[in-house]
């Protein structure tokens, strides 16, 4: 009777060394179907501008960005490549999460602080981050990690210096992690 | 033969498919690697996990080994790779802010759409930063635009920035990775803590 009510063991994460062979098997395999690596900031990128787009299109006509924008992307904002792979992205994330038992609505933080103070580092982190991908043309996925797959000297720069900067500045926000 | 969109062999509608199918796995393939959780994330800066370092850089080295092959045997013509175009400045002060996005927020994109796909609010926080990150760029471009296109220095390979051999800097970049492999057990030894 205790056997059956024992709770389902929390599956652990793959052998890291295998999960990045198989994810560069994935990097190649976009390179090869599509001349391209991998990314995640361009689809984001591609909604702010179909939003802008339908919202607000006499900004889309007038702002700068949006123009240069929509003149080289003819098909629209969300015919894009990384559009469909960052769908496959949550599907496949999703499904993982399945498999290894691991769906659960939560804010996951440090005990050491409260679920507001991590939503709210939370969001200031997405807008420095969606702010610097656009700068910097990608963020860990397309410019870093892709970029160092076909050896880009852009995309050593990217690595080094989104995780040298984040080294850095580790200290300072210790207490919401350790 | 390969690229295969690039070399005419499939339609836009199957490259988009395709996209759909490589996106799965790579989805997959974070989340399953522990990608979904921001503490193993920041754990990369504490030393207390360094699951970042183990696949991302072990990810690099097979997909330039991988490409490096397939471009030998002619499976894969490099020449029509997109290479990421190297502007000097920006590609810098982007990664700064960047490094400074991960360390507070704990994600990067991937990884935030990752963690909301298993449910985690917090992470739903981040990807909406993400999109007022990204308006406020396109409203301040005006302003970027001349920092944005400037100091362009062409699409470099590192090999070439360098003036040596494609595979005498992958063996380079092999030897310093497993070097930091080391340097990440030995971390995550001296670090101990649970597993989120």
């Amino acid at each position: 009777m205790s056997e059956a009510v024992k709770p389902i063991k929390k599956a652990k994460y793959i052998n890291p060394y295998l999960g990045g062979i198989l994810l560069g098997l994935v990097l190649i395999a976009a390179n090869f179907v599509s001349g391209r690596g991998l990314g995640a900031s361009g689809a984001a990128k591609s909604v702010v501008v179909a939003t802008v787009n339908s919202v607000s299109p006499g900004h889309a006509e007038k702002a700068l960005f949006f123009r240069e924008y929509n003149e080289s992307h003819p098909d629209g904002p969300m015919k894009a490549w990384l559009v469909f792979q960052m769908l496959g992205v949550i599907v496949g994330a999703f499904l993982s999460g399945a498999i290894f038992n691991r769906l659960k609505f939560k804010v996951e933080h440090s005990p050491k602080i409260t679920s507001k103070r991590r939503i709210i580092f939370a969001v200031m982190g997405g807008i420095l981050f969606g702010f610097g991908s656009q700068l910097g043309r990608g963020c860990t996925s397309g410019s870093a990690l892709s970029g160092m797959g076909v050896l880009s000297l852009g995309g050593f720069i990217s690595m080094a210096f989104i995780f040298g900067t984040a080294f850095a500045l580790a200290w300072f926000f210790r207490k919401n992690w350790i | 033969m390969g690229p295969l969109i690039v070399s005419d062999i499939i339609t836009q509608n199957t490259n988009f498919f395709l996209a759909f199918l490589i996106g799965i796995g790579f989805g997959f393939v974070l989340e399953s690697s522990g990608f979904s959780s921001s503490r193993k994330l920041a754990g990369m800066f504490y030393g207390y996990d360094t699951v970042v370092l183990k696949v991302f850089f072990t990810a690099a080295i097979v997909a330039m080994l991988g490409l490096l092959f397939m471009s030998l045997f002619n499976w894969i013509d490099l020449d029509m790779v997109y290479v990421n175009p190297t502007y000097l400045w920006s590609t810098i002060i982007g990664g700064i802010i960047m490094g400074a996005g991960f360390i507070v927020g704990g994600f990067c994109p991937g990884t935030s759409f990752c963690a909301a796909a298993i449910g985690k609010i917090d992470a739903l926080f981040f990807i909406g930063g993400i999109f007022l990150g990204i308006f406020i760029f396109t409203e301040a471009y005006p302003l970027l635009e001349g920092f944005y296109k400037g100091s362009f220095r062409g699409t470099p390979t590192l090999p070439e920035a360098l003036g040596l051999k494609d595979g005498v800097v992958v063996l380079g970049i092999i030897i310093v990775a497993l070097a930091m492999f080391w340097a990440g057990e030995w971390a995550e030894k001296k670090f101990p803590r649970k597993e989120y």
